[in-house]
């Protein structure tokens, strides 16, 4: 069979929404395709819902950083060497695989599950509250990501974790710049020692004097090397703010672009819950990857990926699947069955924080447009400054406006 | 209809008692799925298969 092959993952995006043309047209050609590694290296692209599905539930695939072909944009114009391959840190589960994944997984499920988010939903709305208090006292215009879509985040998983809110300066610079791709391998790893070192700080400390939190529940169980701990706490702490808040910003900006589909969500709060699901599906911002590498020769749709070859998944373009999403997957359905979108993953390592996540999306949006029943976009839709750059799609600001 | 689960292989997402709480809880202590109904009546055996179609982890089975 003659494959298509892309010469590199194409990554222009035509309009805000919607994942790069050149992604959808390889999609409608072959839902598995071949695409070449900065390095040099053939290995895979998947665009298709179910394909995306098998390889991230395959347990013939590693996740292992060592062992992937870089795809990286930091590396369209610079050469990876072996020696910056980023190493497996102990206790970063994302990127191991059973049996070590499992071991540390499940010290922290028990912290997250349905019932558990579910008991927090006053304590977020409380947060929400106040953050939208604030957001009122700037008079009628403001940044949305600033001093709404960023703090709610930030505030809530802070103070699950027991990190102090004001320490947050310490690592939110840092966090940029490891997740920026701007930023060089050498700059990202550097941010990524720093914060490492303000983990195994606050580890020696929580020790010291444990409180009412995640990290010391998960020191008291006596499971986890210190190591293992800063990292699992620092995995967290990075995946629990910039996920959700950015969800929040680009979420808030679609609506805004779409006012038949937030009239739905304001005439009809209990389409709530749905509308959250379907703007994970439509906006899909873990926009290249996740990465996988096969462990062992596997077929997938026909294709024989051989061991050691690197499988990108592209999320946005799954989560537009016809096969799976029929109708109009191109379009924003409020009201559409939007369950079984790939936003937080598949297969073992589906996003851990997905409740939390869920919970504060629902009350945030929800409360976001109860309060502010006229909020508007205060620049012209081409000025809102797009995350293209980062890892996390998203905006760097929403300028928004009110009638106060 | 009958529900099996496999809690040596759940990762412990809450896929399941997000779509049916009637049918599935999740452990305290470590997230793994708890099966609360092994044979689901009629009204809950769509939601039977829809969980064990989104379980990440392939860890529930209907037949």
């Amino acid at each position: 069979m003659t494959e298509l092959i892309s010469d590199k993952l194409p990554t222009i995006r035509q309009t805000p929404f919607d994942p790069p043309a050149e992604v959808t047209r390889i999609r409608e050609q072959a839902r598995v395709s071949r695409l070449k590694f900065p390095d040099g290296h053939v290995g895979w692209l998947v665009t298709g819902h179910h394909q995306v599905r098998e390889v991230l539930g395959s347990p013939k695939f590693t996740n292992d950083p060592e062992k992937h072909h870089l795809i990286d944009l930091r590396f369209q114009g610079e050469q990876p060497e072996e020696s910056d391959k980023r190493k497996a840190e102990p206790g970063m589960f994302l990127n191991q695989d059973p049996p070590d994944h499992t071991r540390l997984r499940k010290m922290l499920q028990g912290q997250f599950t349905v019932r558990r988010m579910n008991q927090l939903s006053e304590w977020i709305g409380q947060i929400v509250d106040d953050q939208l208090a604030h957001l009122r006292t700037f008079d009628g215009r403001a940044d949305l990501v600033k001093e709404f879509a960023l703090p709610v985040p930030s505030l809530v998983i802070c103070a699950l974790l027991g990190v102090g809110y004001e320490e947050k300066a310490r690592f939110q610079d840092d966090t940029t710049k490891l997740l920026s791709l701007d930023s060089t391998f050498k700059e990202a790893m550097a941010a990524f020692a720093r914060i490492q070192e303000f983990m195994r700080e606050l580890i020696a400390r929580k020790k010291e004097n444990p409180g009412d939190d995640m990290i010391s529940d998960l020191l008291a169980t006596g499971e986890p090397t210190d190591e293992e701990a800063s990292n699992m706490a620092l995995l967290l702490l990075i995946a629990g703010h910039e996920t959700t808040a950015n969800m929040l910003g680009l979420g808030t900006f679609t609506l805004l672009q779409h006012p038949d589909q937030l009239k739905i969500l304001k005439d009809e709060p209990d389409v709530v819950d749905n509308a959250v699901e379907e703007l994970m599906r439509y906006l899909s911002i873990i926009h290249f990857g996740p990465t996988r590498t096969a462990s062992e020769d596997v077929e997938i749709d026909g294709h024989l990926i051989k061991a050691g070859d690197t499988v990108v998944m592209h999320v946005p373009a799954a989560n537009r699947d016809p096969e799976k999403f029929p109708g109009n997957p191109e379009e924003l359905d409020l009201r559409r069955p939007a369950s079984g979108h790939l936003a937080f993953g598949h297969g073992i390592h589906q996003c851990l924080g997905q409740q939390l996540a869920r919970i504060e999306m629902r009350i945030g949006f929800g409360k976001l447009f109860q309060e502010f029943p006229d909020l508007r976009l205060d620049v012209d839709p081409s000025e809102v400054p797009l995350r293209t750059d980062m890892g996390i799609y998203g905006v760097h600001s929403l300028p928004v406006a009110w009638s106060s | 209809m009958k529900i099996s689960v496999d809690q040596t292989k759940c990762c412990g997402s809450g896929m399941c008692v997000l779509t049916d709480p009637d049918l599935f809880d999740q452990s305290e202590e470590d997230g793994t799925v708890l099966l609360l109904v092994e044979h689901p009546d009629a009204e809950h055996e769509a939601t039977a298969k829809e969980a064990a179609g989104l379980c990440p982890a392939g860890a529930i089975t209907v037949s």
